[in-house]
């Protein structure tokens, strides 16, 4: 680990400013950073810990949403009664996500913020636009199975590694923050991740010196709630396919549904014209079909991937089937 | 001094002088041979500014003078000689340096000490009463719960997280229903909730077997 000058912030104004010193770097959970300072991928040489922030509390919103402390740690959010009640796809979501260890200490804030798992980018020995812009990707011409069939570039072909983002996205949830100078702003999840273009080192649209100071939640949207993960292991693996669905389905007809996947893209990747194709329609295969074929437009694989494109398929049909049961 | 901090025949590691509480010059660049003196260099690595952190370990506080770098389980294990916590992965992987802290059950390698200062840690070595096994150590020798044993101080400081976590009525990624009020601790909810914990002898069915014992005795 290379060298680093710590700091602990006592206020958000302390953790703001002093995160927008050059080479800076906030630590929540730290599961993620420290990993990788470790390897030397992530060399920051000053830390900021908010760990002591007041940022872990779960209120109630006006609207009948949710508003989640950046720190609140993901077993506390799974294990929250209104999130395991109102917004099922998030508890489940959460709690396929890594070990209960690694929940403990994983923040909401940080999870949105956690790299990829290629193993070009934690192999400082390779090439890795990501780590080292301008070097090339490894994973192209390499070893791929874990990596994009959707929205990757030319430079990068790498995974959001996250399976609560994936909820996020189809909760439609906003992350506030907070920067130096007291300006808040409210990011849709749709706007946070960026896709890699020719720029994969920058993945979010967070600006230097600007915290995560929460999640919110709108209301629940209707229907049954369903994370599916499939992975090499039953626990404990990243997502090669990741559905988070939330279907109100009745009598054979689907009336609304929302859909984000996991381990498809660079992003948690959701596709308008497939919900659209859902509303009002018969809950039978061949909606199902027409709906992943939407999701998989413009699907491409590099190889080792390629059966990411049937397994989106099926998953996606396993999903549909198992939320428009009554 | 040599590379292994050799001077005049007296051995000084970095634990000795971390441990005395006083830092001087000659600490710095004799404890920390990676550091290098040049003036070139200096512009590209950051100076180490020693920290004091205070630790409850096991009931017994301790003032600590580190690098910033040290994770927690370099904490316990280098400095204060609790070598019960074991490093596996040193990645968060293994699960062989779980601890509590604050009663709830981390990766001690995954986290640095200094973000501790003041915070309450449970190790392997605090969990007996005396010479009184608690209830999972016990259940463990009964089941057979190891064979090498690298593992079980992890598995063990895991298992008690998890048995609060479980009497708190968290669900887990195989509950069924998410909103029940204590999901029943079946073999299936043990193996998802200690799959954080990796036994590379394989003896998961005896952990299994320990800890459902574990669970149904007073802790």
């Amino acid at each position: 680990m290379k060298a680093f000058t710590y700091e602990r912030a006592n206020s958000l104004a302390q953790a703001a400013t002093g995160s927008t010193k050059p080479g800076a770097k906030i630590i929540a959970g730290g599961t993620n950073l420290l990993d990788l300072m470790k390897l030397q991928v992530e060399t920051p040489n000053h830390l900021v810990d908010i760990n002591r922030l007041p940022l872990d509390k779960i209120e109630d919103t006006p609207e009948g949403g949710l508003r989640i402390g950046a720190m609140v740690r993901n077993s506390d959010l799974a294990a929250d009664l209104r999130v395991r009640q109102r917004y099922g796809v998030l508890s489940r979501a959460l709690l396929s996500g890594a070990s209960a260890q690694l929940r403990n200490k994983a923040t909401t804030g940080g999870n949105l913020l956690q790299r990829t798992r290629c193993y070009y980018f934690y192999d400082v020995t390779k090439p890795c636009n990501k780590r080292d812009p301008g070097s090339g990707c490894a994973a192209l011409g390499g070893f791929n199975r874990i990596h994009a069939i959707l929205g990757a570039s030319d430079q990068c072909i790498a995974v959001n590694p996250s399976d609560m983002a994936v909820a996020l996205r189809a909760l439609d949830a906003q992350v506030e923050t907070v920067n130096a100078d007291n300006a808040t702003r409210a990011i849709p999840i749709a706007e946070f991740h960026r896709l890699p273009g020719m720029t994969p080192q920058i993945e979010t649209t967070l600006r230097q010196g600007e915290v995560i100071t929460a999640v919110t939640l709108p209301p629940p949207p209707p229907g049954k709630h369903i994370y599916r993960k499939v992975r090499d292991r039953a626990s404990y693996a990243f997502a090669l396919v990741s559905v988070a669905a939330v279907v109100d389905a009745a009598g054979g007809r689907i009336r609304s549904a929302r859909l984000a996947f996991g381990g498809l893209a660079p992003t948690p990747w959701r596709v308008a014209q497939a919900e659209e194709r859902l509303i009002g329609a018969s809950a039978s295969e061949r909606t199902f079909d027409s709906a992943a074929s939407d999701v998989l437009n413009g699907a491409r694989g590099f190889g080792g991937n390629d059966f990411k494109i049937p397994l989106t398929r099926r998953t996606l049909r396993a999903v549909l089937t198992e939320a428009s049961l009554t | 001094m040599d590379e292994n901090g050799h001077r005049g025949g007296v051995p000084i590691t970095r634990r000795t002088v971390l441990e005395s509480g006083t830092v001087t010059a000659a600490f710095l660049l004799g404890g920390f041979p990676q550091i290098a003196l040049s003036a070139e260099a200096a512009d590209t690595e950051t100076a180490i500014t020693p920290i004091s952190v205070e630790l409850q370990v096991n009931g017994a506080l301790h003032r600590l003078t580190l690098d910033p770098r040290t994770t927690l389980l370099d904490a316990l294990r280098e400095h204060l000689a609790l070598t019960g916590s074991k490093k596996g992965c040193d990645h968060g992987q293994c699960g062989a340096c779980t601890v509590l802290l604050d009663g709830r059950r981390i990766n001690s390698c995954l986290t640095l000490a200094a973000m501790h200062d003041g915070q309450s840690i449970t190790t392997i070595e605090g969990l007996a009463d005396g010479e009184a096994l608690h209830p999972l150590q016990a259940a463990f020798i009964e089941h057979d719960g190891f064979q090498c044993g690298y593992c079980t101080s992890g598995q063990i400081c895991s298992a008690m997280g998890m048995l609060s976590e479980s009497r708190a009525g968290a669900p887990s990624y195989v509950t069924e229903n998410l909103v029940e009020a204590q999901p029943a601790l079946t073999d299936a909810e043990i193996r998802e909730r200690m799959s954080g914990n990796i036994c590379r002898c394989a003896a998961y069915p005896n952990i299994v077997a320990a800890i459902k014992q574990a669970a149904g005795a007073p802790t």
